[in-house]
Protein backbone atom coordinates (compact mmCIF):
# COMPACT_ATOMS: atom_id res chain seq x y z
CA UNK A 1 0.00 0.00 0.00
CA UNK A 2 1.42 3.40 -0.93
CA UNK A 3 1.28 5.94 1.87
CA UNK A 4 -1.70 8.30 1.81
CA UNK A 5 -0.93 11.56 0.05
CA UNK A 6 -0.49 14.37 2.56
CA UNK A 7 -0.73 17.74 0.82
CA UNK A 8 1.60 20.51 1.91
CA UNK A 9 0.00 23.93 2.27
CA UNK A 10 1.96 27.13 2.70
CA UNK A 11 -0.30 29.53 4.61
CA UNK A 12 0.38 33.26 4.78
CA UNK A 13 -1.62 34.57 7.75
CA UNK A 14 -1.86 38.24 8.63
CA UNK A 15 -0.57 39.32 12.01
CA UNK A 16 -3.77 41.04 13.13
CA UNK A 17 -6.57 38.65 12.25
CA UNK A 18 -5.94 35.24 10.76
CA UNK A 19 -2.76 34.50 12.69
CA UNK A 20 -4.58 35.37 15.92
CA UNK A 21 -7.42 33.13 14.81
CA UNK A 22 -4.96 30.26 14.35
CA UNK A 23 -3.59 31.07 17.81
CA UNK A 24 -7.10 31.00 19.23
CA UNK A 25 -7.71 27.66 17.54
CA UNK A 26 -4.64 26.39 19.36
CA UNK A 27 -5.53 27.72 22.80
CA UNK A 28 -9.11 26.48 22.34
CA UNK A 29 -7.70 23.01 21.52
CA UNK A 30 -9.50 22.93 18.20
CA UNK A 31 -8.18 20.09 16.07
CA UNK A 32 -7.47 20.71 12.40
CA UNK A 33 -5.39 19.05 9.72
CA UNK A 34 -1.63 19.42 10.38
CA UNK A 35 -0.85 20.12 6.70
CA UNK A 36 -0.23 23.84 6.85
CA UNK A 37 3.12 25.58 7.27
CA UNK A 38 2.06 28.98 8.58
CA UNK A 39 4.07 32.05 7.67
CA UNK A 40 3.11 35.12 9.67
CA UNK A 41 3.07 38.33 7.64
CA UNK A 42 2.09 41.78 8.87
CA UNK A 43 -0.76 42.03 6.36
CA UNK A 44 -2.30 39.95 3.57
CA UNK A 45 -1.35 42.91 1.37
CA UNK A 46 2.30 42.11 2.13
CA UNK A 47 2.04 38.83 0.23
CA UNK A 48 4.02 39.45 -2.94
CA UNK A 49 2.90 37.21 -5.83
CA UNK A 50 6.53 36.06 -5.91
CA UNK A 51 5.99 34.42 -2.48
CA UNK A 52 3.09 32.41 -3.87
CA UNK A 53 4.97 31.36 -7.00
CA UNK A 54 8.03 30.41 -5.00
CA UNK A 55 5.95 28.24 -2.67
CA UNK A 56 4.52 26.39 -5.67
CA UNK A 57 7.94 26.21 -7.35
CA UNK A 58 9.37 24.58 -4.22
CA UNK A 59 6.69 21.92 -4.13
CA UNK A 60 3.73 23.27 -2.17
CA UNK A 61 0.48 21.56 -3.14
CA UNK A 62 -1.53 24.60 -2.12
CA UNK A 63 -1.14 28.18 -0.95
CA UNK A 64 -3.58 29.79 1.46
CA UNK A 65 -3.66 33.50 2.22
CA UNK A 66 -5.57 34.61 5.32
CA UNK A 67 -6.45 38.23 6.02
CA UNK A 68 -8.89 40.47 7.90
CA UNK A 69 -12.47 40.80 6.70
CA UNK A 70 -13.17 43.62 4.21
CA UNK A 71 -13.29 46.89 6.12
CA UNK A 72 -11.35 45.46 9.06
CA UNK A 73 -7.78 45.72 7.74
CA UNK A 74 -5.39 47.05 10.35
CA UNK A 75 -3.83 49.10 7.56
CA UNK A 76 -7.18 50.15 6.04
CA UNK A 77 -6.66 48.81 2.50
CA UNK A 78 -4.12 45.96 2.61
CA UNK A 79 -6.65 43.17 2.27
CA UNK A 80 -8.20 44.87 -0.77
CA UNK A 81 -4.77 44.96 -2.38
CA UNK A 82 -4.43 41.26 -1.63
CA UNK A 83 -7.84 40.63 -3.19
CA UNK A 84 -6.98 42.46 -6.43
CA UNK A 85 -3.70 40.58 -6.80
CA UNK A 86 -5.37 37.30 -5.93
CA UNK A 87 -7.97 37.64 -8.67
CA UNK A 88 -5.31 38.27 -11.31
CA UNK A 89 -2.76 35.77 -9.99
CA UNK A 90 -5.43 33.07 -9.83
CA UNK A 91 -6.02 33.52 -13.56
CA UNK A 92 -2.31 33.39 -14.33
CA UNK A 93 -1.88 30.22 -12.25
CA UNK A 94 -4.78 28.58 -14.11
CA UNK A 95 -2.93 29.12 -17.38
CA UNK A 96 0.11 27.44 -15.87
CA UNK A 97 -1.92 24.40 -14.84
CA UNK A 98 -2.50 25.25 -11.18
CA UNK A 99 -6.17 24.79 -10.32
CA UNK A 100 -8.28 27.20 -8.26
CA UNK A 101 -8.51 24.77 -5.33
CA UNK A 102 -4.74 25.07 -4.83
CA UNK A 103 -4.78 28.81 -4.29
CA UNK A 104 -7.16 30.29 -1.81
CA UNK A 105 -7.79 33.65 -0.14
CA UNK A 106 -9.88 33.67 3.04
CA UNK A 107 -10.98 36.38 5.45
CA UNK A 108 -10.72 35.07 9.01
CA UNK A 109 -11.02 37.45 11.96
CA UNK A 110 -9.18 37.06 15.28
CA UNK A 111 -12.35 35.70 16.87
CA UNK A 112 -12.91 32.95 14.31
CA UNK A 113 -10.69 30.16 15.60
CA UNK A 114 -13.07 27.51 14.37
CA UNK A 115 -13.10 29.04 10.90
CA UNK A 116 -9.38 28.17 10.62
CA UNK A 117 -10.31 24.55 11.18
CA UNK A 118 -13.10 24.64 8.61
CA UNK A 119 -10.98 26.30 5.93
CA UNK A 120 -7.82 24.22 6.42
CA UNK A 121 -9.70 20.91 6.68
CA UNK A 122 -11.70 21.73 3.57
CA UNK A 123 -8.62 22.74 1.61
CA UNK A 124 -6.72 19.60 2.63
CA UNK A 125 -9.65 17.46 1.57
CA UNK A 126 -9.85 19.14 -1.84
CA UNK A 127 -6.08 18.88 -2.38
CA UNK A 128 -6.16 15.20 -1.50
CA UNK A 129 -8.80 14.70 -4.16
CA UNK A 130 -6.66 16.58 -6.71
CA UNK A 131 -3.52 14.61 -5.90
CA UNK A 132 0.11 15.74 -5.81
CA UNK A 133 0.70 18.89 -7.80
CA UNK A 134 3.93 18.48 -9.68
CA UNK A 135 4.80 15.38 -11.52
CA UNK A 136 8.34 16.65 -12.16
CA UNK A 137 8.61 17.64 -15.78
CA UNK A 138 11.66 16.88 -17.82
CA UNK A 139 14.06 19.79 -18.18
CA UNK A 140 16.21 18.38 -20.92
CA UNK A 141 18.91 21.01 -20.74
CA UNK A 142 19.94 20.73 -17.12
CA UNK B 1 46.40 40.96 -32.36
CA UNK B 2 42.77 42.09 -32.26
CA UNK B 3 40.42 40.47 -29.76
CA UNK B 4 38.22 37.76 -31.26
CA UNK B 5 34.43 38.00 -31.16
CA UNK B 6 31.73 35.45 -32.06
CA UNK B 7 28.00 35.82 -32.70
CA UNK B 8 25.51 32.99 -32.61
CA UNK B 9 21.74 32.59 -32.66
CA UNK B 10 19.55 29.93 -31.12
CA UNK B 11 15.74 30.03 -30.87
CA UNK B 12 15.17 33.59 -32.02
CA UNK B 13 13.59 35.60 -34.82
CA UNK B 14 16.74 37.20 -36.27
CA UNK B 15 15.91 40.59 -34.82
CA UNK B 16 18.99 40.55 -32.59
CA UNK B 17 21.19 39.95 -35.65
CA UNK B 18 19.40 42.85 -37.34
CA UNK B 19 20.13 44.97 -34.29
CA UNK B 20 23.87 44.37 -34.77
CA UNK B 21 23.61 45.44 -38.42
CA UNK B 22 21.55 48.45 -37.26
CA UNK B 23 24.70 49.83 -35.66
CA UNK B 24 25.26 51.33 -39.15
CA UNK B 25 28.65 53.06 -39.40
CA UNK B 26 29.43 52.18 -35.81
CA UNK B 27 29.57 48.56 -36.95
CA UNK B 28 32.66 49.48 -39.00
CA UNK B 29 34.32 50.82 -35.84
CA UNK B 30 33.46 47.60 -34.05
CA UNK B 31 34.77 45.57 -36.99
CA UNK B 32 38.01 47.60 -36.87
CA UNK B 33 38.50 47.00 -33.18
CA UNK B 34 37.82 43.25 -33.20
CA UNK B 35 38.19 40.18 -35.35
CA UNK B 36 34.91 38.38 -35.96
CA UNK B 37 35.70 34.66 -35.98
CA UNK B 38 32.23 33.15 -36.08
CA UNK B 39 28.90 34.62 -37.24
CA UNK B 40 26.82 32.11 -39.20
CA UNK B 41 24.15 34.63 -40.22
CA UNK B 42 26.57 36.99 -41.94
CA UNK B 43 29.89 35.23 -42.54
CA UNK B 44 30.91 31.83 -43.83
CA UNK B 45 32.45 29.94 -40.94
CA UNK B 46 31.88 26.29 -40.17
CA UNK B 47 31.46 24.53 -36.87
CA UNK B 48 34.76 22.73 -37.45
CA UNK B 49 36.55 26.13 -37.59
CA UNK B 50 35.16 26.91 -34.17
CA UNK B 51 35.96 23.46 -32.80
CA UNK B 52 39.57 23.82 -33.96
CA UNK B 53 40.16 26.98 -31.88
CA UNK B 54 41.97 26.62 -28.56
CA UNK B 55 39.88 27.00 -25.36
CA UNK B 56 39.45 30.63 -24.27
CA UNK B 57 40.73 31.99 -27.59
CA UNK B 58 37.58 34.05 -28.19
CA UNK B 59 37.30 37.17 -26.04
CA UNK B 60 33.51 37.31 -26.13
CA UNK B 61 30.64 35.35 -27.65
CA UNK B 62 27.35 37.17 -28.13
CA UNK B 63 24.62 34.55 -28.09
CA UNK B 64 21.01 35.44 -28.84
CA UNK B 65 17.90 33.28 -28.68
CA UNK B 66 16.54 30.75 -26.23
CA UNK B 67 17.56 27.08 -26.09
CA UNK B 68 14.86 24.78 -27.42
CA UNK B 69 16.72 21.89 -29.11
CA UNK B 70 19.83 19.74 -28.70
CA UNK B 71 21.74 21.38 -31.56
CA UNK B 72 21.52 24.78 -29.85
CA UNK B 73 22.65 23.20 -26.60
CA UNK B 74 25.67 21.63 -28.32
CA UNK B 75 26.63 24.88 -30.06
CA UNK B 76 26.47 27.06 -26.96
CA UNK B 77 28.49 24.53 -24.98
CA UNK B 78 31.15 24.66 -27.70
CA UNK B 79 31.12 28.47 -27.72
CA UNK B 80 31.36 28.53 -23.93
CA UNK B 81 34.46 26.34 -24.03
CA UNK B 82 36.14 28.60 -26.62
CA UNK B 83 35.24 31.94 -24.98
CA UNK B 84 36.54 33.97 -22.07
CA UNK B 85 33.23 35.84 -21.79
CA UNK B 86 29.72 34.81 -22.83
CA UNK B 87 27.10 37.52 -23.28
CA UNK B 88 23.41 36.59 -23.34
CA UNK B 89 22.36 38.98 -26.06
CA UNK B 90 18.71 39.99 -26.16
CA UNK B 91 15.84 38.96 -23.94
CA UNK B 92 15.39 35.45 -25.44
CA UNK B 93 18.89 34.47 -24.33
CA UNK B 94 18.49 36.35 -21.06
CA UNK B 95 15.04 35.21 -19.90
CA UNK B 96 13.65 32.92 -22.61
CA UNK B 97 11.80 35.55 -24.63
CA UNK B 98 8.80 35.02 -26.87
CA UNK B 99 9.89 31.48 -27.90
CA UNK B 100 9.62 30.72 -24.17
CA UNK B 101 5.83 31.01 -24.36
CA UNK B 102 6.06 27.54 -25.93
CA UNK B 103 6.41 26.41 -22.31
CA UNK B 104 2.62 26.68 -22.16
CA UNK B 105 2.72 23.50 -24.27
CA UNK B 106 5.27 20.72 -24.87
CA UNK B 107 6.97 19.01 -27.82
CA UNK B 108 4.06 16.65 -28.44
CA UNK B 109 1.48 19.42 -28.24
CA UNK B 110 3.44 21.71 -30.54
CA UNK B 111 4.03 18.99 -33.16
CA UNK B 112 0.35 18.04 -33.06
CA UNK B 113 -0.61 21.67 -33.66
CA UNK B 114 1.96 22.42 -36.37
CA UNK B 115 2.02 19.16 -38.33
CA UNK B 116 -1.57 18.08 -37.62
CA UNK B 117 -1.88 14.57 -39.05
CA UNK B 118 1.18 14.90 -41.27
CA UNK B 119 4.67 13.49 -40.84
CA UNK B 120 6.30 14.68 -37.64
CA UNK B 121 10.08 15.18 -37.38
CA UNK B 122 11.97 12.18 -36.00
CA UNK B 123 15.34 12.47 -34.30
CA UNK B 124 16.48 9.23 -35.94
CA UNK B 125 15.43 7.78 -39.30
CA UNK B 126 16.83 4.72 -41.07
CA UNK B 127 16.31 3.99 -44.77
CA UNK B 128 18.26 1.66 -47.07
CA UNK B 129 21.12 1.36 -44.64
CA UNK B 130 21.39 5.13 -44.29
CA UNK B 131 20.83 6.91 -41.00
CA UNK B 132 19.44 10.44 -40.82
CA UNK B 133 19.37 12.43 -37.61
CA UNK B 134 17.71 15.64 -36.49
CA UNK B 135 18.28 17.55 -33.25
CA UNK B 136 16.00 16.64 -30.37
CA UNK B 137 13.15 19.12 -29.93
CA UNK B 138 12.79 19.81 -26.20
CA UNK B 139 9.55 19.94 -24.23
CA UNK B 140 10.83 22.95 -22.35
CA UNK B 141 12.46 26.13 -23.68
CA UNK B 142 15.31 27.43 -21.51
CA UNK B 143 17.13 30.71 -21.07
CA UNK B 144 20.85 30.57 -21.90
CA UNK B 145 22.11 30.59 -18.32
CA UNK B 146 20.23 27.41 -17.56
CA UNK B 147 22.46 25.63 -20.07
CA UNK B 148 25.85 27.31 -19.79
CA UNK B 149 27.56 29.79 -17.52
CA UNK B 150 26.76 33.36 -18.63
CA UNK B 151 28.91 36.37 -17.75
CA UNK B 152 26.81 39.33 -18.90
CA UNK B 153 23.34 40.11 -20.15
CA UNK B 154 22.22 42.65 -22.74
CA UNK B 155 18.41 42.93 -22.53
CA UNK B 156 15.89 43.95 -25.14
CA UNK B 157 13.77 42.69 -28.01
CA UNK B 158 16.09 43.54 -29.61
CA UNK B 159 18.83 45.43 -27.73
CA UNK B 160 19.00 49.03 -28.93
CA UNK B 161 22.06 50.32 -30.87
CA UNK B 162 23.18 52.54 -27.96
CA UNK B 163 23.07 49.61 -25.60
CA UNK B 164 25.07 47.40 -27.97
CA UNK B 165 27.72 50.08 -28.52
CA UNK B 166 28.06 50.58 -24.77
CA UNK B 167 28.25 46.84 -24.17
CA UNK B 168 31.02 46.36 -26.73
CA UNK B 169 33.07 49.27 -25.42
CA UNK B 170 32.57 48.03 -21.84
CA UNK B 171 33.92 44.62 -22.81
CA UNK B 172 36.88 46.14 -24.66
CA UNK B 173 37.58 48.49 -21.73
CA UNK B 174 40.11 47.97 -18.97
CA UNK B 175 37.65 47.30 -16.18
CA UNK B 176 34.98 44.64 -16.59
CA UNK B 177 31.70 44.94 -14.69
CA UNK B 178 30.96 42.31 -12.00
CA UNK B 179 30.01 38.91 -13.37
CA UNK B 180 26.30 38.49 -13.92
CA UNK B 181 25.73 42.19 -14.61
CA UNK B 182 22.91 43.29 -16.89
CA UNK B 183 24.47 45.93 -19.14
CA UNK B 184 21.61 48.46 -18.90
CA UNK B 185 20.46 51.03 -16.30
CA UNK B 186 19.16 49.46 -13.09
CA UNK B 187 15.97 51.52 -12.77
CA UNK B 188 12.40 51.34 -13.99
CA UNK B 189 11.39 52.57 -17.43
CA UNK B 190 8.82 54.95 -15.90
CA UNK B 191 11.77 57.05 -14.68
CA UNK B 192 12.94 57.57 -18.28
CA UNK B 193 9.46 57.93 -19.74
CA UNK B 194 8.74 61.20 -21.57
CA UNK B 195 5.18 61.01 -20.20
CA UNK B 196 6.11 60.44 -16.55
CA UNK B 197 4.83 63.84 -15.39
CA UNK B 198 1.33 62.94 -16.58
CA UNK B 199 1.18 59.83 -14.41
CA UNK B 200 -1.26 60.58 -11.58
CA UNK B 201 0.00 60.30 -8.00
CA UNK B 202 -2.66 57.70 -7.31
CA UNK B 203 -3.52 55.82 -10.47
CA UNK B 204 -6.94 54.16 -10.42
CA UNK B 205 -8.70 52.30 -13.25
CA UNK B 206 -12.12 50.73 -13.62
CA UNK B 207 -11.25 48.77 -16.77
CA UNK B 208 -8.33 47.83 -18.97
CA UNK B 209 -8.25 48.51 -22.67
CA UNK B 210 -6.37 46.77 -25.46
CA UNK B 211 -4.36 48.66 -28.05
CA UNK B 212 -6.87 48.11 -30.84
CA UNK B 213 -9.73 49.51 -28.79
CA UNK B 214 -8.61 53.11 -28.35
CA UNK B 215 -6.48 55.74 -30.03
CA UNK B 216 -4.37 56.86 -27.10
CA UNK B 217 -3.59 60.49 -26.49
CA UNK B 218 0.02 61.28 -27.44
CA UNK B 219 1.05 63.02 -24.24
CA UNK B 220 -0.65 61.21 -21.36
CA UNK B 221 0.66 58.22 -19.40
CA UNK B 222 -0.59 55.13 -21.26
CA UNK B 223 -1.46 53.21 -18.10
CA UNK B 224 -3.58 56.16 -16.99
CA UNK B 225 -5.43 55.79 -20.31
CA UNK B 226 -6.25 52.17 -19.46
CA UNK B 227 -3.60 50.40 -21.53
CA UNK B 228 -1.53 47.75 -19.78
CA UNK B 229 1.86 49.49 -19.86
CA UNK B 230 4.53 47.56 -17.93
CA UNK B 231 7.00 50.44 -17.64
CA UNK B 232 6.75 50.43 -13.85
CA UNK B 233 8.13 46.88 -13.65
CA UNK B 234 10.52 46.99 -16.61
CA UNK B 235 14.19 47.92 -16.71
CA UNK B 236 15.06 51.19 -18.43
CA UNK B 237 17.55 51.52 -21.28
CA UNK B 238 15.36 51.48 -24.39
CA UNK B 239 14.75 55.26 -24.40
CA UNK B 240 11.03 54.48 -24.17
CA UNK B 241 10.84 53.71 -27.89
CA UNK B 242 7.46 51.99 -27.80
CA UNK B 243 5.94 54.79 -25.73
CA UNK B 244 7.29 57.35 -28.19
CA UNK B 245 5.50 55.29 -30.84
CA UNK B 246 2.32 55.53 -28.73
CA UNK B 247 2.43 51.85 -27.79
CA UNK B 248 2.53 50.54 -24.21
CA UNK B 249 5.64 48.85 -22.77
CA UNK B 250 5.42 45.04 -22.97
CA UNK B 251 8.44 44.45 -20.74
CA UNK B 252 11.15 43.35 -23.20
CA UNK B 253 13.99 44.69 -21.02
CA UNK B 254 13.05 42.35 -18.18
CA UNK B 255 13.13 43.28 -14.49
CA UNK B 256 15.55 45.38 -12.46
CA UNK B 257 18.12 43.61 -10.27
CA UNK B 258 15.84 43.66 -7.23
CA UNK B 259 13.16 41.47 -8.80
CA UNK B 260 13.36 37.69 -9.14
CA UNK B 261 10.21 37.04 -11.20
CA UNK B 262 9.26 39.69 -13.74
CA UNK B 263 5.70 38.49 -14.35
CA UNK B 264 4.83 38.45 -10.66
CA UNK B 265 6.01 42.03 -10.20
CA UNK B 266 4.34 43.27 -13.36
CA UNK B 267 1.10 41.57 -12.32
CA UNK B 268 1.34 43.16 -8.91
CA UNK B 269 1.86 46.61 -10.41
CA UNK B 270 -1.12 46.25 -12.74
CA UNK B 271 -3.45 44.72 -10.12
CA UNK B 272 -2.73 47.59 -7.74
CA UNK B 273 -4.29 50.22 -10.02
CA UNK B 274 -7.71 48.54 -10.07
CA UNK B 275 -10.15 50.93 -8.44
CA UNK B 276 -12.60 48.60 -6.74
CA UNK B 277 -13.04 46.69 -3.49
CA UNK B 278 -15.88 44.39 -4.55
CA UNK B 279 -14.70 40.88 -5.42
CA UNK B 280 -17.21 40.23 -8.20
CA UNK B 281 -16.47 43.58 -9.86
CA UNK B 282 -12.71 43.09 -9.49
CA UNK B 283 -13.15 39.74 -11.23
CA UNK B 284 -15.00 41.44 -14.08
CA UNK B 285 -12.23 44.01 -14.45
CA UNK B 286 -9.56 41.28 -14.48
CA UNK B 287 -11.54 39.54 -17.21
CA UNK B 288 -10.65 42.47 -19.47
CA UNK B 289 -7.06 41.10 -19.35
CA UNK B 290 -7.60 37.99 -21.47
CA UNK B 291 -4.14 36.42 -21.35
CA UNK B 292 -2.21 37.03 -18.09
CA UNK B 293 0.71 34.72 -18.96
CA UNK B 294 1.10 36.24 -22.43
CA UNK B 295 0.84 39.72 -20.94
CA UNK B 296 3.11 39.44 -17.91
CA UNK B 297 5.48 36.65 -19.00
CA UNK B 298 5.69 37.66 -22.65
CA UNK B 299 9.50 37.57 -22.52
CA UNK B 300 10.30 35.66 -19.36
CA UNK B 301 8.30 32.45 -18.85
CA UNK B 302 11.30 30.03 -18.94
CA UNK B 303 13.19 32.03 -16.30
CA UNK B 304 10.15 32.60 -14.10
CA UNK B 305 9.78 30.83 -10.76
CA UNK B 306 7.47 28.19 -12.23
CA UNK B 307 9.18 28.08 -15.63
CA UNK B 308 6.42 26.46 -17.58
CA UNK B 309 2.90 25.11 -17.56
CA UNK B 310 2.60 21.93 -15.55
CA UNK B 311 3.06 18.93 -17.83
CA UNK B 312 0.32 16.30 -17.92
Amino acid sequence: MPEAFEPKIVAFFCNWCTYLAADLAGTSRIKYAPNTRIVRVMCSGRVDPQFVLEAFAKGADGVLIGGCHPGDCHYQEGNYKALRRYELLRRLLNQLGIEDARFRLEWISAAEGDRVRVVVDDMVEKLRALGPRTPAYRREVA
Amino acid sequence: MKPKIAFYWCASCGGCEEAVVDLDEALLDVADAVEIVFWPVALDFKVKDLAAMPPGSILASFINGAIRNSEQREMVRLLRARSQVVVAFGICAQLGGIPGLANLSDAKGIFAEVYRDGVTPQTLYRENGHTLTLPEFFDTVAALDEVIDVDYYVPGCPPTPNLIRDAVSTLLGAELPPKGAVLAPDKALCEQCPRKDTRPEKLLLKEFKRVHQIVPDLQTCLLAQGLVCLGAATRAGCDARCIRGNMPCTGCFGPTSRVRDFGAKALSAVASVVDCNEQSVIAQIMDTLPDPVGTFYRYSLPSSLLGRRRME
